[in-house]
């Protein structure tokens, strides 16, 4: 059996979650598939309602894994149940349950053997980005071809960023004034690769506040991806290094900029046992936006004067619960006028390696999220997940629209400590 | 759990000769036959009645919904309407040898027209869609049952759903005002409020499926109050609020809604949603008044006066929208909250005389304890409909018929005392064996006769509302001869 995706959290689903859902339907309207596609087995209760048949006896059919992949893991049914079913548990419980007994075609098979080769190891990542800086020229012109051969290939060329120059994080940043406290910081896989630029602006705004920011080189992956996709072992090996690296850094809080990171990293001791959970639970784990509304400001802000539009990841807003603090720090910025986005708690799409393991409903969505985007006029999108960045910011190149500038909250806040003129 | 119509769907070879022909009439993707997909549709709301459909089909037009139903009537199989699947009453409850016509595509606001305050939208279209739709021109649609956000149109319609607010705004057949239906036969019908003759958009509302599908809906779109004041009250038992209900109505005062949750009922909803009602209270009143702010600030001070006079403890003013969402969310969660506090549970939905409340509610206290059956309760006080919550563990042997039969005497109870078995979740399949607790045969033969002058074959939705099932044209009941009716020439039989 593969290592990776040999259980830690369980054998199989717990039939005691299942039984929670009192199937009153509350979920639907939140949920993506749902909304896309109008069908009960497409839905967090209709879902639900499989494990519950795969509980009682039934084979996962082809059928019924693909409602389970088609299922994105943005736990907005989460935030909508009223009798607190934990779906997050048991659609991890389920993704494991179908890699270990679902055989998939060929294709897929290849196209995940890719993803989990490649996302979570940050070295090779590097390596993927030498042929990106092929230019977008050349990549629109295979783009047919590809669509042809793997629309998954097709959709992972399609998303990769402009590359950026990558710069070495230093290991220490010292504070700036007096030192509030000392926190590690999390670079991770994509966010570290993908979006250096979005590294070095957490580092400098937690350092603006007062914070000594460590950085372990040390650190890998956290373990999100393989968790999210039914490879449980994969995410404990990759947990229990990212726990290591920040015990070696000695620090006892991680601030985490990439929304997935940081609610996988919250729920470690739910994916360890023994000792390990406890080690996990010594760690505190704060999503940036929630650490700086906690620790209240202290630098400066200057003025941005510019129009927002925060977009909510699923992984900021439902796994963790946090949606007011970035708004009340973008907020906090004189000058800038911040709007919403119609349907905010539906998901762009994104969710880890959905838009490429799933590329036509990930399409869908992205296309409704641009177009909500779009109608609210603002000249900056501000996202704070690595992957919805991507995902929303291809799904409005294809919609042809005039390109809308991204950022992460990060970069607002460092432009505003720094009194830039221009995000970067 | 009751396997209302067999436990094994049998698919014969007549329903995969139906299933290819309506493939042919229906988008690609839009009938549903494999056994594992179909299963997920084998309940609504009301779980404890399962039954496997036979094919399930996803139309997105009434011309697609009018092609399937003609399809059941050339092959003589029964269909059943479901929408989002949140009916309390089981009045979507498939057949297993039958076809599941599903509004969940059809979801579209088709127009909105300010000027006449009137919106036309498809059967799928989620209750709250239609206030979303038209809350930024300063409408919305009333009827507000608790899951508005998911529960769709053309259900509300079947049902003639209520919510809280009905109280002083009337239920789902006081809004709407046109409907485009697929009769029975197949054909696709308009039935709208200013037609002279029968009022057959008053008899359409409300029949729970059994007179045909509703395609489009057209309803009547309310300006937003001025000013809305909305109070919580806790009192130490429910005796003190319900004195307080019945004192703020006697005083004239109509309120938007008047609510009542007890403690069992407050603490599911507080380990739901923390909605942090007050510590200790037997009972919280959720009072809504709207209308012109000079009136609601007048009422508002003397629903506080009554309420204090009545004992409550605590009393609290929502000023703006969110402390109003604060205060509803206890209210709104509350049925599915109770699963935080019992495995499973019964909703009931009885209503009394408002002054029967206090010793109803004192008659299921005692019904509670004689039968080790916790009953949590919720009800729209104001209107004397109640929600009581029977929970039970549905792992331990005896508790779910125990349960049963405490929520048989509660409506029992609400019969005696001059009410009814159901306020706003329609009869369905679950009640329907308590009409004849209600109706005399005669009464019930006369619906039937109205039953089957739309649906002269009982192919729609059947074995719902009717304690027994009967097809049309038959003599009902144990009568021989003519119905009195139609021997009196009153009535015809068709």
């Amino acid at each position: 059996m593969d290592p990776d995706i040999d259980p830690r959290i369980g054998p199989g689903i717990d039939p005691g979650l299942i039984g929670d859902c009192v199937h009153c339907g509350f979920c639907l309207p939140s949920c993506p598939t749902y909304v896309l596609w109008g069908e009960e087995m497409d839905s967090p209760r209709g879902r639900i309602h499989l494990m519950g048949q795969h509980v009682a006896g039934t084979p996962v059919t082809g059928e019924m894994a693909g409602h389970f992949d088609a299922c994105l893991g943005c736990m907005a049914c989460v935030t909508a149940c009223p009798s607190g079913v934990r779906y997050d548990r048991l659609i991890e419980q389920t993704r494991a349950v179908v890699e270990r007994e679902h055989v998939r075609p060929p294709a897929d098979r290849a196209v995940r053997e890719l993803v989990f080769r490649l996302f979570p190891y940050p070295r090779r990542l590097r390596a993927m980005r030498l042929p990106l800086r092929l230019g977008t020229g050349l990549r629109r012109r295979i783009a047919p071809a590809l669509e042809r051969v793997s629309p998954s290939l097709a959709a992972l060329a399609d998303l990769a960023p402009e590359p950026v120059r990558h710069r070495r994080l230093p290991r220490r940043v010292r504070a700036v004034g007096r030192r509030r406290a000392t926190v590690g910081l999390l670079t991770g896989c994509v966010q570290g690769e993908f979006f250096p630029q979005v590294n070095a602006a957490t580092a400098r705004v937690l350092a603006m506040e007062g914070c000594e920011v460590v950085i372990p080189p040390a650190q890998g992956c956290c373990g999100a991806l393989s968790l999210h996709s039914g490879r449980p072992g994969q995410a404990a090996r990759f947990a229990r290094r990212t726990i290591a690296a920040f015990e070696r850094a000695g620090v006892d809080t991680v601030v985490v900029n990439a929304a997935g990171c940081g609610s996988t990293m919250k729920d470690y001791t739910g994916i360890l046992d023994g000792g390990w959970a406890d080690r996990a639970a010594a760690i505190r784990v704060a999503d940036l936006a929630e650490y700086l509304v906690e620790l209240g400001p202290v630098a400066t802000r200057h003025p941005l004067p510019l129009t927002a539009a925060y977009h909510d990841a699923c992984h900021l807003a439902h796994a963790q619960g946090i949606r007011s603090q970035p708004r009340e720090l973008l907020a906090a910025v004189p000058g800038l006028e911040l709007r919403e986005i119609a349907e905010s708690a539906i998901c762009c799409g994104s969710a880890g390696t959905y838009n490429i393991l799933q590329p036509e409903a990930a399409r869908e969505l992205g296309d409704r999220k641009a177009e909500r985007v779009l109608a609210t006029g603002a000249d900056l999108l501000v996202s704070a997940n690595p992957g919805c960045t991507m995902q929303i910011t291809a799904a409005i190149r294809r919609a042809g629209a005039t390109p809308i500038p991204v950022a992460h909250t990060a970069q607002v806040l460092d432009a505003s400590l720094r009194a830039l003129r221009e995000i970067g | 759990m009751t396997d209302t119509t067999g436990a094994t769907p049998v698919r014969g070879p007549a329903l995969d000769r139906i299933a290819r022909r309506l493939a042919a009439v229906l988008p690609p993707g839009a009938v549903i036959t494999d056994p594992v997909r179909l299963r997920t549709y084998e309940c609504d709301g009301l779980t404890h009645h399962r039954a496997v459909p036979g094919v399930v089909v996803l139309p997105e037009t009434a011309g697609q919904i009018a092609a399937v139903v003609r399809i059941c009537n050339e092959y003589g199989v029964p269909f059943v309407a479901r929408g989002a699947g949140t009916g309390l009453s089981g009045g979507a409850l498939p057949r297993t040898d039958g076809v599941l016509v599903v509004t969940s595509r059809m979801r579209r606001v088709l127009e909105v027209d300010l000027p006449n305050r009137r919106a036309v939208v498809e059967p799928g279209v989620t209750n709250l869609a239609i206030t979303e739709a038209v809350r930024p021109h300063g409408y919305y649609y009333a009827p507000d049952p608790s899951s508005q956000q998911v529960c769709t149109i053309g259900g509300n319609v079947a049902e003639n759903s209520g919510g809280a607010h009905c109280l002083k705004y009337g239920f789902t057949v006081n809004h709407v005002l046109a409907l485009e239906i697929v009769t029975p036969d197949g054909d696709i019908v308009t039935l709208d409020a200013d037609d002279p003759g029968y009022d057959l958009l008053g008899a359409f509302v409300g029949s729970e499926g059994t007179l045909g599908i509703t395609t489009k809906v057209t309803v009547r779109l309310l300006r937003a109050p001025e000013a809305v004041t909305t109070l919580l009250a806790a009192f130490g038992s429910i005796e003190q609020g319900g004195r307080a209900v019945s004192a703020i109505i006697g005083g004239g005062i109509v309120p938007a809604a008047i609510e009542m949750m007890d403690a069992l009922a407050i603490e599911a909803a507080e380990a739901a949603v923390a909605c942090a009602y007050p510590a200790g209270a037997g009972a919280v009143l959720i009072v809504e008044l709207d209308g012109p702010a000079a009136e609601t600030a007048l009422q508002s001070a003397e629903v506080e006066r009554v309420c204090l006079e009545s004992g409550a403890f605590e009393l609290r003013t929502a000023a703006d929208p969110a402390e109003r969402a604060a205060i509803w969310k206890g209210r709104r969660s509350a049925f599915a909250a109770v699963g935080r506090i019992s495995p499973a549970y019964i909703v009931q939905d009885g209503v009394v005389p408002r002054t029967a409340l206090p010793g109803v509610l004192a008659s299921i206290d005692r019904l509670s304890a004689e039968h080790g059956i916790r009953v949590a309760n919720v009800f729209h006080a104001g209107d004397g409909n109640l929600h009581p919550l029977v929970l039970f563990d549905d792992a331990e042997p005896g508790a779910a018929e125990r349960a049963e039969a405490v929520s048989g005497r509660i409506l029992d109870l609400c019969v005696e005392h001059g009410g009814s078995i159901t306020g706003e979740h329609g009869v369905g399949v679950d009640k329907a064996r308590y009409m004849p607790k209600m109706f005399t045969d005669d009464d019930l033969d006369t619906m039937q006769l109205v039953r089957c002058a739309f649906d002269s074959r009982g192919l729609s939705n059947p074995g719902k509302v009717f304690p027994t099932p009967r097809l049309c044209g038959e003599v009902p009941g144990v009568r021989r001869g003519a119905h009195p009716l139609v021997e009196s020439g009153r009535a015809e039989q068709f």
